[in-house]
């Protein structure tokens, strides 16, 4: 006989419900499956109207964030078998407006992360025939941390700020603006400077540190949120001190 | 036709604070401030009875005898050491230096800045007691 495990699903059907309610399945509990694996067992075998996201099934897409257990993790590397006997609660990402089950709208996300400019800016490219731009394996250690970010919105499920203040930036998008920042082939950071450095940006931050702990790549966005507050610190103190040499 | 779809936004209980002890110990920070605010404002007392005279400054240690003054202000050291400790700890995340390609670790950072402030208090206890 297969060993199974109740999961506790959260639906929220916006024609029938006007918040959510747990629905429970009975799913086979196998060592290998992971929650996702819970899901689209249900999905396929018990109830095919459940919704939510999922790709890769190997944690490089980021998209199937959710709280399990009242934790956020992506659903695809949380192990069934962890949480036996069960049940296992299965909620959408919190700090995010939810548009059904497990589905949440991530368009403020997406809003944001444009804003940072998370790509390479230079102010005059170099010619094709020179070749690629060369750096050292110093020089990328320098931001590799940063660029593992699969922008999964955990930190931001974890973050009370951006709870309490969703004009936050947030973790991620600060995370990956610093990623660019910090790649000696990039001349962007004062392009970035005015949504960084602003009430909104790092100031908003006051290290909670749930986001680096919430991290399943180990970005460590609550470590890039404070190298940048001490990066527009100083800045400022020198626009302060050099008012010539200020932009 | 097709219509926004209707969202669901979890309200935010006024309790949140109390799920998780890292955010029971962001908001004691948050609070801490109001204490290191008071430490201040003793301080200027201070001052202003030391510059007063005699009589004032008498007065002045007399008031800061009392047992609500006594309480308040072991409260408070309390909350500026918890204010302290977590501002250092912060510190080797926000400060990365490099020497040539050797990164300085973040535990040398740290501890620099707890000798630095050892020192710190070491001759503010030389001033006081000499």
């Amino acid at each position: 006989m297969v060993d199974r495990i109740t999961l506790q699903v959260a639906r929220y059907r916006p024609d029938q419900e006007t918040e959510p309610v747990l629905q429970s399945y009975e799913v086979p509990l196998r060592k290998e499956w992971a929650v996702l694996d819970g899901l689209n067992y249900i999905k396929d075998q018990l109830d095919g109207t459940l919704s939510y996201r999922w790709s890769c099934r190997m944690g490089i897409c980021g998209s199937c964030g959710m709280t399990i257990n009242g934790e956020p993790q992506l659903s695809c590397a949380t192990f069934l078998t962890d949480y036996a006997p069960g049940p296992v609660r299965v909620e959408p990402l919190r700090n995010f407006p939810v548009i059904r089950d497990l589905v949440v709208e991530i368009d403020d996300f997406m809003r944001k992360l444009t804003k940072v400019k998370p790509w390479l800016i230079r102010e005059e490219d170099e010619p094709l025939e020179d070749g690629e731009y060369l750096q050292t394996p110093s020089e990328m250690d320098d931001y590799r941390k940063y660029s593992m970010c699969i922008n999964c919105m955990l930190c931001y499920s974890a973050c009370p700020v951006y709870a309490l203040d969703p004009e936050f930036i947030g973790p991620a998008a600060i995370a990956l603006a610093q990623r660019y920042n910090l790649d000696s082939r990039d001349e962007g950071a004062e392009d970035r400077r005015d949504v960084l450095a602003s009430a909104e940006g790092v100031w908003a931050c006051t290290f909670v540190g749930e986001c680096s702990t919430a991290c399943p790549k180990g970005v460590d966005p609550a470590g890039a949120i404070q190298r940048y507050k001490l990066t527009a610190a100083t800045r400022s103190l020198k626009d302060f001190l050099l008012p010539w040499r200020a932009r | 036709m097709t219509t926004a779809p209707r969202l669901y936004r979890k309200p935010i209980s006024t309790f949140w604070w109390l799920r998780r002890r890292s955010y029971f110990v962001f908001v004691l920070r948050e609070l801490s401030s109001v204490f290191v605010a008071w430490f201040v404002v003793y301080l200027l007392f201070l001052v202003t009875a030391v510059s007063s005279g005699t009589a004032e400054y008498e007065r002045f240690l007399n008031w800061s005898a009392g047992p609500w003054v006594l309480a308040l202000n072991a409260i408070t050291l309390v909350f500026v050491l918890l204010h302290a400790v977590t501002w250092f700890n912060l510190a080797p995340r926000a400060i990365v230096v490099r020497v040539r390609s050797w990164r300085v670790p973040p535990v040398l950072i740290l501890a620099l800045h707890y000798l630095l402030w050892g020192l710190l208090s070491a001759i503010v206890l030389w001033v006081v007691l000499r």
